[in-house]
């Protein structure tokens, strides 16, 4: 095992025991702080597959503002975040078993993939990830179109969250 | 080297993960942690798919991105629909809501 993979393995199972912790935990603020190990365990796996972009966007975008917004809706809705009660409805075994099943699905479609066990290919010197996502997501031969309207969407969905959370007087 | 399946084996358990918080939470605010989780777990899957195939097609990465957006987008909508919603009926609690079912 090369030190590459141990690393690997420590951080997939941090991020999934956190996942765990998430659905499992009885109280909410500690949900959403386990959530933000989730997703500090997401971003790690980013850097491991050289996407060191992707993963400060993770950092900033998840860490710094959803999960924030889930800890403030959490305190807002203080009320119902009582511990006494069950925190999973009474169908959570049948949750549970179409879960497994998706999980098993999703390994049987893999293992019958041809490009399953593909390892990944030398990262060229020099080569500017970085700059050329940058001029992708700005190019209009490239992905100018679906960034602009993924700002157009997310503008949309402030102004509709500001409108729907107003109180009138 | 670290096989593109270890990647796939992990985004399948974690969006299992999520899929089943989604599914059997009570609390609205819960299952919107539910969602999170599966949306990261896609993440995930794009981004290694970039790395193992050619890199030189940001594609994967530029996916990601837009995931990024369109949960943003998701989350700050849903939240204020549960903040909307708790100061209406005074629950959060998913059963509870039932105003639509006869």
């Amino acid at each position: 095992m090369t030190p590459e993979q141990i690393i690997f393995l420590i951080v997939a199972g941090a991020t999934l025991v956190s996942g765990l912790m998430v659905v499992s935990t009885r109280n909410l603020v500690h949900a959403a702080l386990w959530l933000v190990a989730t997703l500090f365990g997401v971003a790690a796996m980013y850097a491991i597959l050289n996407a060191g972009f992707i993963a400060v966007v993770q950092v900033v975008v998840y860490v710094g503002a959803i999960a924030i917004l889930f800890i403030f809706a959490v305190m807002l809705t203080r009320r119902d975040m009582r511990d006494s009660g069950p925190q999973h409805n009474k169908n959570w075994w049948a949750g549970a078993f179409v879960s497994v099943l998706t999980f098993g699905g999703l390994v049987a479609l893999f293992q019958s993939w041809a490009g399953f066990s593909k390892t990944a290919a030398v990262i060229p010197s020099g080569f500017d990830a970085v700059g050329l996502l940058g001029s992708q997501l700005t190019s209009p031969e490239a992905y100018v179109l679906p960034f602009e309207v993924a700002s157009v969407l997310l503008l949309a969905a402030m102004v509709g969250a500001v409108y729907v959370a107003f109180t009138r007087k | 080297m670290i096989p593109l399946s270890w990647y796939l084996y992990f985004s399948a358990a974690l969006f299992g993960i999520g899929l089943f918080g989604a599914l059997s939470r009570r609390n609205a605010v819960a299952i919107l942690l539910g969602i999170e989780l599966m949306l990261n777990a896609v993440n995930v899957n794009l981004v290694a798919f970039w790395r193992y195939g050619d890199i030189t097609m940001m594609a994967g990465q530029v996916f990601a991105i837009i995931v990024f957006a369109v949960a943003a987008a998701e989350v700050s909508v849903g939240l204020a629909l549960v903040i909307s919603v708790y100061r209406r009926r005074n629950t959060v609690i998913a059963d509870e809501l039932d105003m639509l079912k006869w």
